[in-house]
């Protein structure tokens, strides 16, 4: 294999240190993974401004390629900003079966007052209420359905 | 320096409006709104420091992010005071955030196409971000304003007490040829406002002297203690790390 496809590898199965259920390959932050002159560069793009798990992200994705014996170095990304658009089709349903509801359709400007239609992540009911704009982390909000009564986490669409 | 002191302006409303939510921590009305207050705090507080980044790197003086946080005193601090304002009760808190997210969604917007990447990469960020904080306090500007007697009375308390330092939002610094125009931003806020208030019965009132310094390091007397309250662990132990 060659060298950006072995770093590539290393760096993609780092898991999500607050969604241990997804990769930083599934979220589509993990942008890239270059070799340039000898060392292994990932490039990577944060989630939010605050979001307080990158420093931890950028960290564990150095360590993995250090660990498959590459020299390596972080780039932080700002522009293009994430979007849920990058979480991919298999990330989306790994999150669907940790109990957290991927984000609903395309990310485009949030409308002022509208609350997206949000699927359960158990049973599938789309009759489901928003709790809380704000969840247990920055990028989720709480929902719970009103068919089976689980509350869950919602995947918010940014 | 033009552009140095407006990345730092702007760096300064987010920290300091940032620090005010942070205060509400574990005091909140309520479990979600002690949860929400402190995720908006970070998306201020994570702009903040990628624009004091920015801005020790154009200073080109060897200040980083720290240095500029923890190491200034309240007269070198160039925030609105709008931002400085205490915390008051819940209502004032929503009502400062409303105005402040209201102006910045569509100035980041503008942002967007900026010859400065940097500013270019957090407005991406931050416009999406301060969407959701238009939506979370304008909700509860409505929702206060059109509620009880009590309520409505304490929501319109607050936009008498706070309206007077709306203007300063648009007050314009040095040009800088990479930020957009704070004037251009004008019709888009009191759109947002004007929309919220019909809906949720509440009156601007009109202000004969609109309160401004906050840019010429004029502050009130508010925001020296939260400074202080800030900065002391820095200024205790100077370069710590754990």
């Amino acid at each position: 294999m060659v060298a950006a496809a072995r770093a590539w590898e290393a760096a993609s199965a780092v898991p999500d240190p607050e969604v241990p259920c997804v990769t930083v390959a599934d979220l589509g932050i993990l942008r890239s993974v270059e070799i340039e002159g000898g060392v292994a560069v990932a490039r990577v793009t944060p989630t939010y401004s605050g979001c307080p798990a990158t420093l931890a992200i950028e960290l564990a994705i150095e360590a993995a390629l250090r660990d498959a014996g590459f020299e390596a170095r972080i780039e932080r990304v700002l522009s293009p900003a994430w979007t849920t658009d990058w979480i991919t089709p298999e990330g989306r349903d790994k999150l669907r079966a940790y109990g957290i509801a991927p984000p609903e359709g395309p990310a485009g400007k949030a409308a002022l007052f509208s609350v997206p239609e949000v699927t359960c992540p158990r049973c599938g009911s789309r009759d489901t209420t928003r709790i809380s704009e704000f969840g247990s982390t920055a990028c989720k909000a709480q929902y719970q359905c009103r068919a089976c009564a689980e509350p869950f986490d919602y995947f918010k669409c940014l | 320096m033009a552009l140095f002191d407006a990345v730092l302006e702007l760096a300064d409303d987010h920290l300091v409006l940032g620090h005010r939510l942070s205060e509400w921590c574990g005091h909140a009305p309520m479990l979600e709104e002690d949860l929400a207050m402190p995720n908006m705090a970070l998306d201020l507080i994570g702009t903040a420091r990628t624009l004091y980044d920015h801005a020790g790197r154009l200073e080109g003086a060897g200040r980083d992010e720290d240095a500029l946080a923890y190491t200034r005193g309240e007269r070198e601090y160039r925030n609105l005071l709008l931002v400085e304002r205490p915390n008051g009760d819940f209502a004032h808190t929503m009502l400062r955030q409303l105005y402040f997210a209201a102006f910045m969604e569509p100035y980041w917007q503008a942002a967007l196409s900026s010859s400065d990447s940097v500013i270019a990469g957090v407005a991406g960020k931050a416009v999406k971000e301060m969407a959701y904080h238009i939506r979370h306090a304008g909700e509860w500007v409505i929702r206060l304003g059109d509620g009880t007697e009590e309520s409505a009375r304490r929501m319109q308390a607050a936009v008498d007490a706070l309206h007077p330092y709306a203007e300063e939002l648009f007050e314009a610094g040095a040009e800088t040829g990479v930020l957009p125009s704070r004037e251009a931003v004008r019709p888009a806020w009191e759109a947002s406002i004007a929309r919220i208030f019909d809906e949720a019965g509440l009156r601007a009132p009109s202000v004969a002297y609109p309160q401004t310094g906050g840019r010429q390091g004029l502050h009130g007397e508010a925001l020296g203690p939260m400074l202080a309250e800030m900065q002391a662990l820095h200024r205790a132990h100077p370069g710590a790390t754990w």
